[in-house]
């Protein structure tokens, strides 16, 4: 069984965006890039059916500019077979992504497309249930365990109030979210070995192209802040403040 | 022309955040239909009805519909959006599993977690975790829109619309729904109560979560909320996460236990009206987003709390 699993390159987790005083965007300039967490925990999960022996390739496919190939690195070094970029300079939106690897599924033909929920970029959470319905396969969103057995996959999904189990037919689309799993660190051994496999650069143009958007951001701008309050003596002039001041209680 | 907002319920009960993308809808258009999509949905489809300002409540019924399960929504909702404008629903887990859906089928944009409506293309919704806003105007003549209800009012009660059926869709024939495991609580939901207390990882277990956490909130007629950390380490529930990733809420009293405050944990929350925060390190971000901060060892402020709501009749 093949494992499809698109990954995106995004601003690292761990570093706050800055609103760029133009109102453009958000300044990305000489700021630490990573792969997407959702995204790094698709791929260990794909690496882990590998591992059971469920999985027989898993492949790693990216939308974006060059640099895009260290993210694809990445997964190759914790342990997907190969990778493919396709190399553009522009930020397509979620649909455009969506058919550009619906373009991948077909020519690639996998059974499993894993993929992290959203990216934490543009929070969209919207690419793996847009290639499910592209590509009329089923999905199951939110994945917090996934099963395969044989022609189906049952997926656990985290939902509001608690969890809901699905079983799909392969050929599925499944997005993972937080607890799934926790991503390995690649080893050096592993990372040494990943400079060596396949990664092939294409273009949207060998995949339908990239059509024009659909939204234009109009402007980027900063949430109103809050402004820290006070500290407070004790409990007690808490809940006077809180029945007085604040009307809360 | 119309919109339509698809209603989010557990096929018992409407849930408010429908009345408050009601409010949103209506900001796109003065024709606001609701479509109740689920299995023995009437008691839902006539509160829907009561809500001031909707024209009509669609109704379509089957089992697949009812587990809200996302392919049967999406080909329930894309047919009818012959006569629509626009689609609009909260966007809880239900309606951002099922709407992306209904874009891609009519081969627009979605447009995700929206917090205001400027005009009926242009729209303010929040990227980065919440660290920038983005405004967006789309060119779709139909839009697919999920609402951050909490950033909206909810619409009052005192409709009487007309109910009528719909065709349910042919549901997803390649998805089986297996089991549910929904938690049942007699505190008010995360996502709409007017207080939530959370802990977080200081609290060390989840005995000591539900020790602390739970008799403070049950005091307050609070929902109960978690940090993310709280959750990996598995003092509460996944359903208790308050964050980017998590639950956004936005109630009128928020207190945050034990929680240091990373950028995820103050995404899901910082919109509520007043923030207390008790932690004993006095530097934790989570200060400087406070109203009112204690800075104190929380095995020492929460019965201190406790015993201050007692002597204020609490």
């Amino acid at each position: 069984m093949k494992v499809l699993v698109p990954v995106k390159r995004v601003i690292d987790y761990n570093v706050k965006a800055r609103v760029k005083s133009d109102q453009t965007g958000v300044d990305l300039a000489n700021v630490k890039m990573s792969m997407n967490p959702f995204c790094e925990i698709a791929v260990e999960e794909a690496v882990r059916l590998q591992e059971k022996g469920v999985a027989t390739e898993v492949v790693a496919v990216s939308i974006g500019p060059i640099q895009a190939q260290e993210t694809i690195r990445t997964a190759l070094a914790m342990g997907a077979e190969r990778g493919i970029l396709i190399q553009t300079d522009a930020d397509p939106e979620p649909l455009e992504v969506a058919k550009l690897l619906a373009a991948v599924a077909k020519a690639e033909d996998p059974k499993l497309i894993l993929m992290g929920k959203q990216a934490i970029d543009g929070d969209n959470n919207a690419v793996g249930q847009m290639l499910s319905a592209l590509l009329g396969w089923p999905q199951a969103t939110f994945a917090s365990k996934v099963e395969v057995s044989g022609e189906t996959v049952r997926v656990t999904r985290e939902v509001d109030g608690g969890l809901q189990t699905l079983e799909l037919d392969l050929p599925a689309v499944v997005t993972a979210d937080l607890r799934l799993n926790e991503p390995r660190y690649a080893s050096l051994p592993n990372i040494m070995k990943a400079k060596r496999k396949t990664i092939d650069i294409k273009t949207p143009d060998d995949f339908g192209g990239l059509a024009k958007g659909h939204l234009e951001v109009v402007k980027v701008s900063e949430p109103a802040k809050r402004v820290a309050g006070v500290k407070l003596e004790n409990a007690a002039e808490l809940v006077a403040k809180l029945k007085t001041e604040a009307g809360v209680i | 022309m119309a919109v339509l907002v698809v209603a989010d319920h557990d096929n018992a009960e409407l849930k408010d955040t429908t009345n408050k993308t009601v409010t949103a809808a209506l900001a796109l258009s003065s024709d606001v239909d609701v479509l109740v999509a689920g299995k023995g949905i009437a008691g839902v489809a006539a509160r829907a009805a009561k809500i001031a300002g909707v024209r009509k409540v669609l109704t379509a019924e089957s089992d697949a519909l009812g587990q809200h399960i996302g392919e049967a929504l999406s080909a329930c909702v894309a047919p009818l959006m012959g006569a629509y404008e626009a689609v609009l629903t909260p966007a809880t887990t239900v309606g951002k599993n099922f709407a992306p859906r209904v874009a891609a089928m009519l081969d627009v944009a979605p447009i995700s977690e929206i917090l205001q409506v400027i005009d009926a293309n242009t729209f303010v919704r929040p990227i980065y975790a919440g660290n920038a806003l983005e405004t967006v105007r789309s060119s779709d003549a139909k839009k697919v829109i999920t609402v951050r209800a909490t950033a909206f009012k909810a619409a009052d009660e005192g409709g009487s619309a007309p109910i009528e059926a719909v065709d349910p869709g042919p549901g997803a024939p390649h998805t089986r729904f297996v089991s549910e495991e929904i938690v049942k609580s007699d505190r008010p939901e995360l996502a709409g109560a007017k207080i939530v207390v959370s802990g977080g990882r200081a609290m060390g277990s989840a005995e000591e979560f539900h020790r602390v956490i739970e008799p403070l909130a049950d005091k307050l007629g609070a929902a109960v909320g978690a940090s993310r950390a709280a959750v990996d380490a598995g003092y509460a529930p996944n359903d208790y996460q308050v964050g980017q990733t998590g639950k956004v809420v936005a109630p009128q009293l928020y207190i945050a236990i034990g929680i240091s405050g990373a950028i995820q944990h103050l995404a899901g929350m910082k919109d509520s009206k007043v923030i207390v925060a008790i932690n004993k390190d006095a530097d934790a971000p989570i200060f400087q987003v406070a109203d009112y901060g204690l800075v104190s060892d929380y095995k020492m402020a929460v019965p201190a709390l406790m015993e201050a709501l007692t002597a204020a009749g609490r």
